[in-house]
């Protein structure tokens, strides 16, 4: 056996003499938007029918911003997808219609009230309908042949999505196993699929919370006027704040009050928590999420709240 | 100055200390909240730990929880008033290389952890190899747990010397050496006062100030073709912008580039952002190109200086670390995905394979396997357009994917021929 015993890396070269008296940095903030804005030309370049995932909550109007950087001054070269659980706010169906409207975007619905009303789906009362919203997301994928669906997951929400690719690779049958990823290294992608597998893309992965509002703040994006503090009927369950309405499944020994509260994340009204707060503007959210000792899906969601890992169950499933 | 951005990467083990390490500094720095500490005090009962214990904020997930296993790369978020962090969370033992290759290749900076008790073990010389070798720029060694060696001097400047004379060798740009300990809070956010000896920073103040912007190539100027923006709107009826991230140097309006592989020159006219022209366009900048000639451009191509190009190369010589079970051999059908060019390779030869605790070469190995580094040579079916790996890290790059089953099964760090 011949060896050598060279230490020095293989890889080790002379330092690039680099001009200098010149600072090139950008923000934090620059530098996720240049991350994202690659990963979304990396999407719209590698596959054949992109989707884009829309709840208008905040990380998705965020999404659709940077989306539209990407493809400037051409218009976003894909679709829109919206699961639509039937429990909406309707603040943010209107800012959606008129997103929609102002961006020419091609919307696309998937509707869990329709799978329900057409005996495909049971609901369970009480549960909320974000389990339901699996099947509905997986049936509209497959009508549309979406290969690709960009998400805005982030992985400093919840434990499962910390160990989530940017590019995350589902079987036919949009499963996610967690043992079975491809590394990522650089900012090298790998879209490469077989007919009927497919690929969720999360170009704000690296985003936080904070992020999130701090972007929205700078690029003064619209968003639903749920975020910020207003007065509602509530009721109390599991130390969470859910609003009062005709989808809230309410129990009799619930009281009712009304509270000054904001809303923290947009998802489905009947399992959604509202947090109190007074905070009136951005500067406000953000102040507000700098203290924050909760976090975003601790504080806001029912769903995650079944059990510890209840997020990991339902992307195995299928879920974003 | 508005608040920058620092990659870094963990190595080290459980028996280290990572987990309480991080735990920590996510603590100190306020980053974990009240639901996560609640269930960690939780666990930390059921465990029956007398303490709450911060190595378990980074506990994984069910599936590793029930298999005993660990999942790769976990990714972690902190920020100070100064900087936001991302940390690449590797575990050290399971898949060990594979998972530090992977998180070192975008940190900025490697921590890498060593138990007082213990010294510069096999793991310690491993983990500093590949941080030298993915040539993550700066390198933090912690000496940790100097509360169960009495905060002893000696011990430190030991370890400390033992490791700088092989480091030595590794071709680490900066290198900090910091006693600590996790569990206590010691040097870790603050200064600590068991150790007046110690006249460094404590590890956060390096994580804030560590400078980093020089770390990039800003020599030479290359920008990978992603996507060629047509709007086909009246408004816009002839544009053709070419976007793309920048992969190195700096381009303004006016430059004269050549278009790899035609070799057309052109001049940029225009460098564009959806917030308006820019004068300039540096990494990591996503950014459009509109070229004063209508030449031939699409996805894959190579923008770079006429007198400052990379080599189109088919023949590749690199340093490969497989990743997969099933081994690199003849035949087997591969693709190279280097910047936004994906092309077929044949594997022609492994020059030796790399014993990364001995650092010994094999060179009569033919395969390499999981987890193992090889110096390989691949023959490409179409030109690539890469620099040294040693020159920059984004044109010198690239994952390997198996042609049949899409898996990314390597990653390779080009050399020069």
């Amino acid at each position: 056996m011949t060896t050598t015993s060279s230490q020095t890396p293989e890889t080790a070269g002379p330092p690039v003499e680099q001009p200098t008296g010149h600072d090139y940095r950008l923000s934090e903030l620059q530098t996720l938007e240049a991350e994202s804005i690659h990963i979304f030309r990396e999407v719209a370049a590698e596959f054949g029918r992109p989707a884009l995932m829309f709840s208008g909550g905040k990380d998705s109007l965020v999404m659709l911003h940077l989306a539209a950087k990407a493809f400037f001054p051409a218009r976003i070269p894909f679709k829109i997808l919206h699961i639509d659980t039937g429990h909406n706010f309707p603040e943010v169906m209107t800012l959606r219609d008129k997103l929609v409207e102002e961006m020419s975007l091609q919307l696309v619905v998937g509707s869990v009230q329709d799978a329900i009303d057409s005996g495909d789906l049971t609901e369970v009362p009480g549960q909320g309908r974000n389990r339901l919203q699996t099947h509905v997301l997986l049936e509209t994928v497959e009508k549309n042949k979406f290969d690709v669906l960009m998400g805005g997951g982030r992985r400093d929400e919840e434990k499962a999505r910390a160990k989530e690719r940017v590019f995350s690779f589902r079987d036919e049958f949009g499963q996610w196993d967690p043992k079975n990823q491809r590394p990522e290294l650089w900012n090298l992608y790998n879209g490469r699929i077989h007919p009927g597998e497919s690929i969720r893309a999360f170009p704000i992965s690296n985003w936080t919370e904070l992020d999130v509002w701090s972007y929205i703040e700078a690029e003064k994006l619209q968003v639903p006027g749920i975020y910020f503090a207003h007065e509602r009927k509530v009721f109390e369950r599991d130390g969470m704040l859910l609003a009062d309405s005709d989808v809230s499944a309410r129990r009799d020994d619930e009281p009712v009050f009304t509270a000054t509260v904001r809303y923290r994340t947009v998802g489905d009204m009947s399992c959604t928590g509202a947090v109190e707060s007074d905070a009136h503007t951005l500067a406000e959210i953000i102040d507000e999420i700098a203290a924050s000792r909760i976090t975003e899906r601790g504080a806001t969601r029912a769903d995650d709240r079944f059990s510890e890992a209840a997020m990991e169950d339902r992307k195995r499933e299928g879920y974003f | 100055m508005p608040m920058d951005l620092l990659r870094f990467a963990t190595a080290g083990s459980v028996d280290d200390g990572k987990s309480t390490l991080i735990g920590r500094l996510l603590f100190d720095s306020k980053s974990i909240f009240d639901d996560q500490l609640n269930a960690v005090e939780r666990t930390s009962r059921d465990k029956g730990f007398d303490y709450t214990n911060l190595a378990l904020v980074t506990d994984g997930l069910r599936a590793e929880r029930e298999q005993g296993i660990t999942i790769d790369v976990a990714y972690r978020y902190f920020h100070t008033p100064k900087r936001k962090f991302i940390i690449a969370d590797t575990p050290g033992h399971i898949q060990y290389t594979r998972n530090m290759v992977t998180g070192a290749s975008t940190a900025d900076l490697a921590i890498v952890l060593v138990d007082a008790r213990a010294g510069i073990v096999e793991q310690t010389r491993r983990h500093a190899f590949l941080v030298s070798l993915l040539r993550v720029p700066h390198l933090v060694l912690c000496i940790n747990k100097m509360d169960l060696v009495d905060y002893d001097q000696d011990v430190y400047e030991r370890l400390r010397q033992e490791f700088l004379s092989f480091a030595t060798k590794l071709a680490i740009p900066d290198l900090q050496i910091i006693p600590i300990s996790a569990l206590l809070g010691d040097n870790v956010v603050e200064r600590s006062t068991n150790m007046p000896w110690y006249d460094g920073p404590a590890l956060l103040h390096q994580l804030e100030n560590v400078y980093v912007s020089s770390d990039r190539n800003m020599v030479d100027a290359r920008m990978p073709v992603q996507y060629v923006i047509r709007p086909q709107s009246n408004e816009y009826h002839d544009y053709r912008g070419y976007a793309g991230q920048i992969a190195g140097g700096v381009f303004k309006p006016g430059d004269e580039v050549m278009v790899m592989p035609s070799g057309l020159t052109s001049r940029i006219s225009a460098i564009e952002t959806a917030d308006g022209p820019v004068a300039e366009a540096f990494s990591p900048m996503s950014v459009t190109f509109r070229l004063e000639d209508d030449i031939d451009v699409s996805r894959g191509d190579m923008i770079a200086r006429p007198h400052n190009a990379p080599e189109p190369r088919q023949d590749l010589d690199a340093m490969v670390c497989w990743m997969v079970d099933s081994p690199l051999k003849q035949g087997r059908r591969l693709l190279i995905k280097h910047t936004t060019r994906t092309v077929r390779v044949a594997f022609r030869e492994l020059q030796y394979r790399l014993d990364i605790n001995t650092l010994h070469r094999d060179e009569t190995a033919e395969t390499l396997s999981l987890n193992e580094i090889g110096r390989v040579r691949f023959r490409a079916a179409q030109p690539v357009f890469a620099d040294p790996y040693s020159r920059n890290r984004l044109t010198g790059g690239f994952i390997v994917i198996d042609a049949g089953t899409n898996a990314t099964v390597g990653a390779g760090m080009v050399l020069d021929n």
